[in-house]
Order: C-alpha cells, then sequence, then structure tokens
C-alpha cells in the first residue's frame, strides 16, 4: 500500500536533521527558525500517520523492520521495527511536538532556535526509542533524549531550575546506567543486542530477578513509580510549558513502555515474584499521591502529582495480571495491559493540555500559584469552557479519553483482586476532588484581583494548540476501538510472553 | 425504529452542540428556537415510540462497537422497549415544558445562551442513560448527566454557594460511582457482558454463588452485585447518606431544579434499579437494603421539610422523601409502583419547581418564605397550578401522586422483603410529614397575611405566557396521568417483560384486576387518606390560624428543632470532617512523606551533593546543545568500551 520507505529512520532522522540545521542557523532569524521548526514538526507527523496508515492490525510480529549492521564487534544492529504498542506512542511523540512548537511560538525570546532544535531532537531520539528493536540503540536513545530535556529545563526554565534540572538528570541517569548493565549483560549471554532475542532467551530466576531489578531502577523512576517520584513536580514547575508538555506526554510513557518491551517478556517469572510489590507501588500511587494532589497550591505541582495518579493506573494493569485466575483470567489480563497502554495514551493527551492550560495563564500572569487566579471565567470564557473540559477529561469523564484506560483497568482488576479495585476506584472521587477543586479556585468563583479582570482570552494559536487537543480527547473518549485495535494483536502475543515461564 | 431512537438523540445534541459552538453570533431568539426545536423534535418522536411499543414493537440492537477489550465487544446501542419508552416521554415531556419556560425565567441573564446549551445537552445526556441496552451507555449518560448537574448547579459561577455546591455534587455523586464501577466490573466479571439481555440471561445461574472477600469471608454474588449497584443509585438518587448534595443543588436557577433535580436526572437511580429488576429479584438481601434505605431517606428527609423557610429547599426535601419513596417501592419488588410514582412525580414536583420559580420572579428572588403570604389573588394560574402540583404531592384522591403513591405504600405492606413492615410503618408516617410540609408551604406563600416590604407588594403581578403555559403543560398530568396510567402500568399489562415479576409473592398481584375507580373509592378505607388529613390539618392549625404556634413549638423543643435545621449535622460531619481530614492528610502525606522521609532521607544525600555537583557542571555548561551531545555519546563509547574490554 504505501511504498518500501526506510520510515522509522525517517521518522527518528528527519526531526534530529531538522534540529540539527536549526542549531547551525544559531539566533540569525529566530522568525524563520520557528516556521522551520513547525514545518519540520507537521513533516513528522504526517509521516506518523503513514505509518499509521500502512500498519497491519492483526499481528503481533514487527513491521516496517529495518536492520542493518551498526557495532559489528558487538553484534549489536541498527535494528528498528514497530508493533501495535509502538506505533501509537510514536504517532503521540509527533503529535505533541507540534503542539509543543505552537505553545513556545511567541513564549520562548531567548535563544529560540535553540530551543526549538532540542524539542526536535528529542522528537527524534523518542521515536528511535519507541523503534529501537536493539537493546544498546535503545539505550543510546533512551540516554540521548535526556539531554535536551535536561537543557530545556536548564536553560529556559523557572528561578529553580539548575535544582530541578540535576535532580531530573541524576535520578533519571543513575536509574538508568543500571539498565545499560543488564543490557550488556544480556547481549553478552544471547549473543547479540536484539531484543527480541532477549525476549526469547531461556533464563533463571535469579538472573531474571536481577535483570527485573535493574531494569525497575530505570523504568520506576520515569514513570514514575512511588517513591521514587519526587523529582517529577519539581522539573515540571521549573520546566517551560513545552518542556512540561513532553516530559507528561511522552516521557513519562517510557517507563511505562520499557516495562512492556524488557520487564515483562525479558524477565516474565521476575515479574510475576515482584507483581505484588509492583501492584503495591501502583495502589499507593493512586491513593496516597491522591491527596498529596488535592492540597497542591502551585497548578504545575498539582497536574504532575496528578499525573502520577494516572501512571499507577498504568502499572497497576501490567502487573495486575499475575494475579488473575479462573476462566476469564487471559482476557482480564488482556484488558488490564490495554487499559494501561490506552491510560498512557490519554494521559498524553490530557496531561498535556492541563500543562498548555496553565502555560496560558502562566504566560498572561506569571504566575502558577492557585490563590492568584479565581474568576477566570468571566474574563475568558472560551478558556475557561477549555479548561473545565480538559479537567474532565482528567477526572475521567466518560465520552472522554481519560475514562477508557481507568475503566478498562478497574474492571479488570476486579478479576485480580476486588479491593484492589476499589483502592484503584478511590480515584474516582478524590481525581475529581483535587481536579475540580483546582477548577473551582481558578475558573470559577468571583474576580479575585485587577489583573484577573483584564486577562485577554485565548488567542487564535492559543485557541489552535488547545482544540487540536479536544478532537483527539473526545474521538477517543467516543470510540476508542481505533487505538484498541491497533494494539490487540501485540497486547495478546505480550500477555503470553509474560504468563508463560521463561525458567530452563 | 433505531433511526427514530437515534434522532431523538441526535436532535438536542445537534441543538448543544449548535449552541456552543455559534450561540453568541446566533443571538437569543434563534437559540430558543433551535434548542425548543430540537428537543420538540425529540419529544414527539419519544411519543411515536411509545405508541409503538404499545403495539408491540421492541428494538435491542448496537449502533457501534465502542471498543473490544478482553476478547469482549463493549457496545453503544438502543433498548427500546415499554420501560424505556416512558421514560423517553416523560424526560422530553418535562425538558420541552422546562425549555419553554426558561425563556422567561432567564431572559435578564447574560449566560442565557449557555444555559439553553446546558439543558439542551442534558436532555441528550439523559436520554442516551435511558435507551441503553448496555452498563457501559447507562453510565456514560449517567456521568453525563452528572457534569451538566455540575455546570448547571455552578451556572451562576461568581457565587461562591454555587461552585461550592456544584463541586460538592460532583464529589458526592462520585462516591455513588465508585460503587456503581465495582458493580459493573462484577457484572462482567460474573456474565462476561455489559449487555443486559445477555446478563439477565446469565443471572439466574449466579443465584447461590458467593464471593471469597478475603479474611474468609463470603458473601453472595448477586447480593453483593445489587448493592455496589444501589450505591451508584444512591449518590444519583440522593439516598441517605449520600443525600447532601441535593438540597444545595438549589443553588442553580429553578427551571434546572426541576428538569434535573426533581423530574429526571435524580431519578436516574430509580430508573437503574427498576431496569435491573431481573437482576434484583435474586438478590432479596439487596432489595431489603434498598427498602429500609429508601423508607428512612423518605421520612427523615420530609421532616427537613418542615422546618426549611426557603420555598425551594423544602420542594427540595420533598423531592428526597419522594425519591425515598420510589426506591422503597422498587426495595419491595414492587417495580412497577416505584416507576408509576417516579412518572407521576416527574410531572407533578417540575410544576411545583416551576410554579415556585414564578414565585420567585414575581418577588424579585425572594426565597424566603417568611417574607411571603397571601399571593394567590396576584398570581392566580401558578395558585390554581401549584395548588394541583401540592394535591398531587400529598396524594389527595383523585391526583396523580395518590394512584402512584398509596398504591406504592400498599405494595411495600404486601411484601415479604425483609423489613418490609418497618418501611410500610415510615412511609405511612411519612405521609402525614408530606402533608405537613406541603400544606404549610402552601398557607406561608399563597394564604395568610402578605409580609413582603411594600416595594416588593407594589409590583406583583402574575407571569409572562412562556411561564404559565409550561405549568398548565404540567398542571394536566399532575392531574390526569393517575386515572391514565394506574391500570396498564401496575396491572403488568403496559410493562410485560421489562421488569422482572418477583419470584413467589407479587406485591402487585392485587392491582392486577382494580380500575383506577375502583382504587379511587378506596381512599376511604386506607389509613393513608386521613393521616394526609391530619397533616392538612395541623398545617393549616399552625399556619392559618394560629401563626404564633410554631414558633412557640420550635422554642419548645429547641435541641430536636435544632438538629433539624442543621439536617441531623450530616453537612456538619462531612464539612467539618470529610473535607478537612483529606487535606490534612494529604498535606501530611505530602510533607513528612514526601519532602521528608523521601527528599529528606533519600535524596538529601544526593541534593547536598548537587551543590558541588552543580558547581562543577556550571563549567560545562555552556548552553551549546553539540557539546552535551558529544559529551553523551563520548560517555557512551567509554561505557561500551569499557564493557569490550571485560569480556
Amino acid at each position: 500500500m504505501i511504498p518500501a520507505w526506510p520510515w522509522l529512520s525517517l521518522l527518528i532522522g528527519f526531526p534530529v536533521a531538522g534540529g540539527l540545521v536549526l542549531l547551525a542557523l544559531g539566533s540569525r532569524a529566530p522568525s524563520f527558525a520557528r516556521s522551520f521548526a513547525l514545518v519540520t514538526s507537521i513533516v513528522a507527523f504526517a509521516l506518523s500517520v503513514i505509518v499509521w496508515i500502512g500498519f497491519r492490525d492483526g499481528t503481533a510480529s514487527m513491521q516496517f523492520v529495518e536492520r542493518i549492521g551498526w557495532i559489528p564487534l558487538l553484534h549489536a544492529n541498527y535494528h528498528l521495527g514497530i508493533d501495535g504498542i509502538s506505533l501509537p506512542f510514536l504517532v503521540l511523540t509527533t503529535f505533541s511536538t507540534v503542539l509543543v512548537v505552537l505553545a513556545g511560538w511567541r513564549v520562548i525570546e531567548y535563544k529560540q532556535a535553540a530551543y526549538f532544535a532540542a524539542f526536535l531532537l528529542m522528537e527524534g531520539f523518542m521515536n528511535g526509542v519507541f523503534a529501537a528493536l536493539d537493546g544498546l540503540l535503545f539505550y543510546f536513545f533512551w540516554e540521548a533524549m535526556l539531554i535536551p530535556m535536561f537543557l530545556i529545563i536548564g536553560v529556559w526554565g523557572g528561578p529553580r531550575r539548575i535544582y530541578a534540572s540535576f535532580k531530573f538528570f541524576l535520578y533519571t541517569f543513575l536509574g538508568s546506567v543500571l539498565m545499560l548493565v543488564a543490557l550488556i549483560y544480556l547481549g553478552v549471554r544471547t549473543g547479540s543486542y536484539d531484543l527480541l532475542a532477549f525476549q526469547r532467551a531461556p533464563l533463571g530466576l535469579g538472573t531474571q530477578i536481577w535483570l527485573f531489578i535493574a531494569f525497575l531502577l530505570a523504568f520506576a523512576v520515569k514513570v514514575p513509580m512511588w517513591p521514587v517520584h519526587t523529582w517529577l513536580p519539581d522539573a515540571h514547575v521549573e520546566a517551560p510549558t513545552g518542556g512540561s508538555v513532553i516530559l507528561a506526554a511522552i516521557m513519562l510513557k517510557m517507563g511505562a513502555y520499557g516495562f512492556l518491551r524488557l520487564s515483562l517478556p525479558i524477565a516474565p517469572d521476575a515479574s510475576r515474584y515482584f507483581s505484588g510489590l509492583m501492584v503495591a507501588l501502583s495502589l499507593v500511587a493512586i491513593v496516597y499521591i491522591g491527596f498529596v494532589a488535592l492540597v497542591q497550591t502551585d497548578m504545575k505541582k498539582l497536574i504532575a502529582y496528578s499525573s502520577i495518579v494516572h501512571m499507577g493506573f498504568v502499572t497497576l494493569g501490567f502487573f495486575a495480571l499475575f494475579f488473575m485466575a479462573g476462566a476469564s483470567a487471559i482476557e482480564a489480563a488482556r484488558m488490564g495491559i490495554q487499559g494501561g497502554i490506552f491510560q498512557m495514551i490519554s494521559h498524553g493527551l490530557v496531561a498535556a493540555a492541563l500543562f498548555l492550560c496553565v502555560g496560558v495563564l502562566y504566560d498572561r500572569l506569571h504566575s502558577r500559584d492557585i490563590a492568584t487566579y479565581g474568576g477566570v471565567a468571566r474574563s475568558m470564557p472560551v478558556f475557561g469552557a477549555l479548561f473545565v473540559f480538559f479537567a474532565m477529561a482528567n477526572v475521567g469523564l466518560p465520552g472522554t479519553s481519560g475514562f477508557v484506560g481507568e475503566f478498562q483497568v478497574i474492571l479488570a482488576t476486579w478479576v485480580a483482586n476486588p479491593w484492589w479495585s476499589l483502592l484503584a476506584a478511590l480515584n474516582l472521587v478524590i481525581g475529581a476532588g483535587f481536579t475540580l477543586w483546582l477548577i473551582k479556585r481558578v475558573v470559577f468563583g468571583p474576580i479575585v484581583n485587577e489583573p484577573v479582570a483584564k486577562l485577554p482570552d485565548v488567542t487564535v494559536r492559543e485557541r489552535l494548540f488547545l482544540f487540536l487537543l479536544v478532537i483527539p480527547v473526545l474521538l477517543f473518549g467516543l470510540w476508542p476501538a481505533p487505538i484498541l485495535d491497533v494494539m490487540r494483536a501485540s497486547v495478546a502475543h505480550l500477555v503470553h510472553q509474560a504468563l508463560m515461564s521463561k525458567i530452563p | 425504529m433505531a433511526t427514530l431512537a437515534l434522532w431523538i438523540l441526535l436532535s438536542p445534541l445537534l441543538a448543544a452542540l449548535i449552541t456552543a459552538l455559534a450561540g453568541s453570533r446566533l443571538g437569543r431568539r434563534c437559540t430558543h428556537v433551535l434548542t425548543i426545536a430540537g428537543v420538540a423534535v425529540s419529544c414527539i418522536l419519544s411519543f411515536w415510540i411509545l405508541l409503538r411499543v404499545l403495539v408491540g414493537a421492541h428494538l435491542d440492537a448496537p449502533l457501534y462497537t465502542w471498543m473490544v477489550s478482553g476478547g469482549i465487544p463493549f457496545q453503544i446501542g438502543f433498548l427500546i422497549d415499554p420501560l424505556s419508552a416512558l421514560l423517553a416521554l416523560v424526560v422530553t415531556f418535562v425538558s420541552l415544558a422546562v425549555h419553554i419556560y426558561s425563556i422567561g425565567y432567564m431572559a435578564d441573564d447574560p449566560g442565557e445562551i449557555r444555559f439553553f446549551g446546558y439543558i439542551s445537552l442534558f436532555t441528550f445526556a439523559m436520554l442516551l442513560l435511558v435507551l441503553a441496552n448496555n452498563f457501559l451507555q447507562l453510565f456514560i449518560g449517567w456521568e453525563g448527566v452528572g457534569l451538566v448537574s455540575y455546570l448547571l448547579i455552578g451556572f451562576w459561577f461568581e457565587k461562591p454557594t454555587a461552585t461550592a455546591a456544584a463541586l460538592k455534587a460532583f464529589v458526592v455523586n462520585r462516591i455513588g460511582d465508585l460503587g456503581f464501577i465495582l458493580g459493573i466490573a462484577m457484572v462482567l466479571h460474573y456474565t462476561g457482558s455489559l449487555t443486559y439481555a445477555s446478563v439477565f440471561a446469565r443471572v439466574p445461574a449466579l443465584a447461590g454463588r458467593t464471593v471469597g472477600l478475603g479474611f474468609g469471608w463470603r458473601v453472595p454474588v448477586l447480593t453483593l452485585m445489587g448493592l455496589l449497584l444501589f450505591v451508584g443509585a444512591m449518590g444519583k438518587s440522593a439516598q441517605i447518606p449520600l443525600h447532601v448534595w441535593l438540597p444545595d443543588s438549589m443553588e442553580g436557577p429553578t427551571p434546572i431544579s426541576a428538569l434535573i433535580h426533581a423530574a429526571t436526572m435524580v431519578t436516574a437511580g430509580v430508573y437503574l434499579v427498576a431496569r435491573l429488576s431481573p437482576l434484583y429479584i435474586h438478590a432479596p438481601d439487596a432489595l431489603g437494603v434498598i427498602l429500609v434505605i429508601g423508607s428512612l431517606t423518605a421520612f427523615f428527609m420530609g421532616i427537613l421539610g418542615v422546618v426549611a423557610t426557603d420555598i425551594k429547599r423544602v420542594i427540595a426535601y420533598s423531592t428526597l422523601s419522594q425519591l425515598g419513596y420510589m426506591m422503597a417501592g422498587l426495595g419491595a419488588s414492587a417495580f412497577a409502583a416505584g416507576i408509576f410514582h417516579l412518572v407521576t412525580h416527574a410531572f407533578f414536583k417540575a410544576l411545583l419547581f416551576l410554579a415556585a420559580g414564578s414565585v420567585i420572579i414575581a418577588m424579585h428572588h425572594e426565597q424566603d418564605m417568611r417574607k411571603m403570604g397571601g399571593l394567590r389573588k396576584y398570581l392566580p394560574v401558578t395558585y390554581v397550578t401549584f395548588l394541583v402540583g401540592s394535591l398531587a404531592l400529598v396524594a389527595f384522591p383523585g391526583f396523580s401522586g395518590y394512584f402512584s403513591k398509596d398504591a406504592l405504600i400498599d405494595a411495600v405492606g404486601q411484601s415479604p422483603i425483609p423489613g418490609a413492615a418497618f418501611a410500610y410503618t415510615l412511609l405511612l408516617l411519612s405521609v402525614f410529614v408530606t402533608a405537613l410540609y406541603t400544606f404549610r408551604m402552601l398557607f406561608l406563600v399563597f394564604h395568610g397575611p402578605e409580609r413582603m416590604g411594600e416595594g416588593i407588594r407594589a409590583h406583583l403581578h402574575e407571569s409572562s405566557w412562556v411561564v404559565t403555559l409550561p405549568l398548565v403543560m404540567l398542571a394536566v398530568p399532575a392531574l390526569a396521568v393517575g386515572w391514565i396510567l394506574f391500570h396498564p402500568l401496575l396491572g403488568g399489562s403496559f410493562f410485560g417483560s421489562s421488569l422482572a415479576t418477583p419470584v413467589g409473592i407479587n406485591p402487585l398481584a392485587s392491582f392486577a384486576h382494580l380500575s383506577p375507580w375502583r382504587f379511587f373509592l378506596a381512599a376511604w378505607d386506607a389509613p393513608s387518606f386521613y393521616l394526609m388529613l391530619a397533616g392538612l390539618g395541623v398545617a393549616a392549625y399552625g399556619y392559618l390560624w394560629r401563626p404564633e404556634w410554631p414558633a412557640r413549638l420550635a422554642a419548645r423543643i429547641h435541641p430536636l428543632y435544632r438538629l433539624l435545621v442543621q439536617g441531623y449535622y450530616f453537612d456538619a460531619f462531612y464539612l467539618r470532617l470529610g473535607a478537612p481530614g483529606s487535606v490534612r492528610l494529604g498535606r501530611s502525606l505530602w510533607k513528612w512523606g514526601d519532602e521528608r522521609a523521601i527528599d529528606g532521607l533519600g535524596v538529601n544525600g544526593t541534593a547536598s551533593r548537587i551543590g558541588w555537583l552543580g558547581a562543577l557542571v556550571r563549567r560545562f555548561q555552556t548552553g551549546f546543545l553539540y557539546q552535551y551531545a558529544f559529551t553523551m555519546v563520548a560517555a557512551l563509547v567509554v561505557l561500551v568500551s569499557w564493557a569490550l574490554v571485560r569480556y
């Protein structure tokens, strides 16, 4: 149907090339730089859409595979390929980058070209993570994407940006160093760095446990899971709006993606061994962090904590399957994983939208403090309506994408343990509490001060990127089937791998 | 018929969408015409469908596949049977009346266009709920009406009390939904489907099965399922102890109180239990709980109406009490009686609210009944229609409420469900209470001395026709609908298989061959009639002949009076313990857990090093990306070479 081009390499290389051009350009033509970035990101998005069109549902095998020698000495290959689990994230990445470019259009004044370059480079690297099928390549992209994000926070961030960027970098970097060790171990043991070979390799429980721990440190930090989550609120608070958007929409998904691509298929027995811990940490994230979110006074921190809650659903959906028994266990396991993946995608959209909303306010009054606002709906009616809409998606209102993942995870978890299901479902109440309380204080109520009274409503550009997010949030809420159809075969294969012992 | 059903849904939705996107450009008039036309089309189609259903039409078909997950297709689809067709007509009819009324009521409001968009959206969501053939769509509609309710309670969003009430309504409803969603999870787990027909087909096989909840605790599957789903119904239909949001919801505009918080949305829980009657008949213990909670709500919430002084709050407490009646009827497994009362209540309660709204307009938005009085000569149409609504509410023989409520009480009396005797007593006492607060309101507002200020009295006049027409539109069914529906609904010929008949004793068996005329004549033999007259008598004594008497009585029994004025301290409990407790918990988790324990102990070592690292790295931080990229790649090369050397 579509020509057999190296589409995945294009998805990685095109934005990276665009980023390099911008870097070379320097600060010579800022307005050209942003137009160039916009065009590049739109083309990258179009490329991902082409990949989606060319993608065949119904098979778990890798598609768009590219494989050439990279480091022959190590048997490491430049090996790319995607399945139904990675595809949606490629599209999400390219889509979010377009939004970020739009969001930074007027706001960024300092080193504009470099700012857009950082996002384009990061886009390429993130696409690389989702497309890599070679362990070293995966690691390369995994670490490479940290650098632009580190810079985005450190250079364009808020007043405490140095502290936040180092906390971010140290946390995530220290976590992933152990992953490299694990990957090298597997590479040496299997004789190549092929992730699919890793997945097939029989491994004893002891080995698997060490591998799982090494992966866990890398992924748990990224997700982030309680108790290694404290870098996230700081990073979000200091990051510029675009940085927060990418952080929430894509970077948090890397950890969960790692569980799917590495932990569960490579170390299924260890995953089972640790599943109790994983479920416990997920539930702590949902309930504990929910209460913490309730008392935040900084809008970005509140949304950051809300992200941790939502990612708790993701990891719960991934690890509850080891506790399922009975006739419907396999189906429920698939539902849990699908729910988790859907939650990742939806959270990518909704959290991005909420950070953009906060950005809209921040650009006007330069405050993220909830107490600065109040009665915004009177001066900014269109913005108020959009903010309430995304808040409702965050609350998981049916008809928005926020509902679908949570719904599936709650339904599936019941099969594992009704009490866990109850704890997870508490988010219906707590999530409504912290999100709508935020709305009550910021959007509704009497106008609190003169600056709020004079707030201009959203501009055409702001409307554009917010409405671009309304569409998928609503569409996938009313009709989630397309995304679930894409991933069904791959998820079934993954559940099969996760439930199959690899102990020789 | 699927197309017809689709258009019932789509016409209000399209009206709402156009209003949302282009309302300000279209202007007021255009929006009125558009939204009213949308609902009118829906109403006419609903009527047409009800006629078709009467001659045996039936539809249970999927519209599209929402998702396939875990091997199970989750579908959006329609179920058109007597129950849903009847409810769809009630919803669209009341909605139509409220739309027309709102032209007058909202005329000077700057948010008028937004208001019309909301009520059309509400009508869509409510119909989505009613016409669903599966739990998923039911839940989507359920949350949809909750959303619009939230938006409309907080419609005047600059009023702090309104936004607080909206938040409270949403969160309390969410507590109910917590139970509801777990109930849905259970349904899916045990029946492998969320479509009503397949679920009901598999329910009998679950009777006798138990589910282990840990610690050796086992409960019957169907009882737990029924109770969890009922928790959802308790939230939406405001049953004790989740009732606290409904009185506060009166912060919304009065037409909304009529449409959402009296006639339609709050009865969704009643509809849910009735819709699931094939499940509940196998779970008598769950029915017993419903029966007891319903009757407690009916009695204790009714009493609060006696001490309230805000006209809308009296009607709100009355709604709580009547919802309790409906629930009790369902709990007694007299499902048809519960639905019958839902239908009559929808008409007369919407009528009462709209009439109260007409009073409020005339009084220049004064809602305190102590400042009204003698209004009947200024507002004749409002008075007559309000009187009709009141007589229906107190179940005066011949009015619609009489047929539904007395039949319901009778059925509870005959029910074998555990707790029925207790519930029967409470429901009978509630008849007295209902009459007392209703006539108290009637006398305080329309009779007796005129207590309003001179400025208001000078301008008192009847509302315009857009307000009085809906009153008459609703007064007619409030009078007549009992006579028409009594036999078909309670005799069993109308609902057919859409409501299950209980296993064993059917509390409605004696209604099978009873004509409305015979039932009307039987009023004089029933204790409820005399309890109602007693309520009327006490109200007349206290509020017409001896107006000083209620205050003296209140002073006499002051602790009890305070208990009632405080609504049994439910709000105080939630607002002093629940909400601040959560905030306190959150704050200590944040300060002690996140900041002290995790960051303090775990990260602090690292954090102190950050200062040092920062100094070191600052030298590298030139701001040029390629240097970083280079450093990163270099590091990777070093690591890889290290690995190479090792092996």
